[in-house]
């Protein structure tokens, strides 16, 4: 009932703003077509600006991962996440989350098809992948369109988040589903 | 940090790779990967074209000024570098609800948008995020999720009795990444300036 109301907000949310917004501004005098076009003359700029940041990060992603590195790093700290309790299954998850977003998207529908959608692995996999954003992508993405190298200690923060959000993630899982 | 992280993928991909007896997957690996970032660059170009034009127009009808007055007594606590009315707060809100409502085609241009509006204000030094940048990507990468559109796509598919039963498991597992996110930048902020400068 309640993700009914919430899914219907979402999906009118876009046309309402492109409704609502043009017609204010047109109450209000502003010419809307040119104020439009003046907007948008921006975008490509902004687009092409983030190439370089984007390769330069997607590459030393895409390296760590095609290589077997990422499954080394995967067995490296499977001993203290056994220890809190962390299915071994739903760790290249979490590992793969603040990397790459196709990447954590292909795993989470593979845990889903193998494990079953209402199994618990199933549905921790589920959790995970909603939980937190792709924050190597963001955070290259973000930057770089602006131009800004040193991003001082905001990949710590992220990462912090995204620890968190794991950990939160495997105990409600345990605690609901489990 | 970010240097640092940047070299120890490629060196110990490579490395790795080598031990393997597979080095010329990293060849494939780099090449494929550099041609899918600028797919996804060039992808923007038409989603990034469009959102700023209708911010341009709420910004000239003086509705971003509006939604930074309704939500200033919270973007004063978490923003407090940026003046009140700021076109930087509007994008600000905009993003982090098009997070929260699972909008993820609309959430990264007004991240964008926000993005440039803080580097207007970051003039001393453009090269180096400024404290309300650092505190706008923790939020923005833990943000609270009240829709999961995409998992919640994947079990549909998948035939899930329920679809949407992790919903609350996801709204409790972003809400605490978000407070941590807003914790850990403030704590990492003050060290920063501890040893740093």
């Amino acid at each position: 009932m309640g993700f009914q109301a919430i899914s219907t907000i979402s999906k009118w949310a876009i046309p309402m703003l492109l409704l609502v917004i043009p017609f204010i501004a047109q109450a209000r005098g502003v010419k809307v077509f040119e104020t439009f076009v003046e907007g948008a003359e921006k975008g490509f700029e902004t687009a092409i600006k983030t190439i370089p940041y984007l390769v330069a990060m997607m590459v030393a992603i895409g390296v760590f991962r095609a290589s077997g590195a990422m499954d080394l790093f995967i067995e490296f700290v499977k001993p203290a996440t056994d220890l809190i309790g962390v299915p071994p299954e739903v760790l290249p998850l979490g590992l793969m989350r603040p990397l790459s977003g196709g990447g954590a998207l292909g795993i989470t529908a593979e845990l889903i098809k193998t494990y079953g959608p209402d199994s618990f692995i199933g549905r921790l996999a589920s959790t995970l992948q909603g939980s937190t954003d792709t924050t190597f992508f963001v955070l290259t993405l973000y930057f770089g369109s602006v131009g800004v190298r040193k991003y001082r200690y905001s990949v710590m923060a992220g990462l912090a988040a995204d620890i968190t959000g794991f950990l939160a993630s495997v105990y409600i899982c345990y605690k609901v589903f489990g | 940090m970010v240097n640092i992280i940047w070299l120890f993928m490629i060196v110990t991909g490579i490395l790795v790779a080598a031990w393997n007896g597979k080095v010329e997957t990293v060849t494939s690996a780099a090449l494929e990967s550099a041609r899918s970032a600028v797919n996804v660059s060039l992808g923007l170009i038409a989603i990034m074209t469009f959102w700023l034009g209708i911010m341009r127009l709420a910004e000239k009808a003086g509705l971003i000024r509006i939604l930074a007055r309704v939500v200033k007594p919270l973007t004063s606590f978490l923003f407090p570098s940026v003046p009140k009315n700021h076109p930087a707060i509007g994008a600000i809100i905009m993003n982090l609800s098009a997070n929260i409502l699972g909008l993820g085609n609309a959430a990264t241009p007004m991240g964008l948008i926000a993005m440039q509006e803080l580097q207007k204000l970051n003039t001393r030094h453009p090269d180096t995020a400024s404290d309300a940048m650092c505190t706008f990507l923790a939020l923005n990468t833990s943000c609270i999720t009240l829709i999961p559109a995409t998992v919640v796509g994947i079990r549909m598919q998948a035939g899930s009795a329920n679809p949407t039963e992790i919903v609350g498991t996801t709204l409790f597992a972003t809400g605490c990444g978000t407070i941590v996110a807003v914790i850990a930048d403030r704590f990492f902020r003050s060290l920063y300036y501890r040893y740093r400068r």
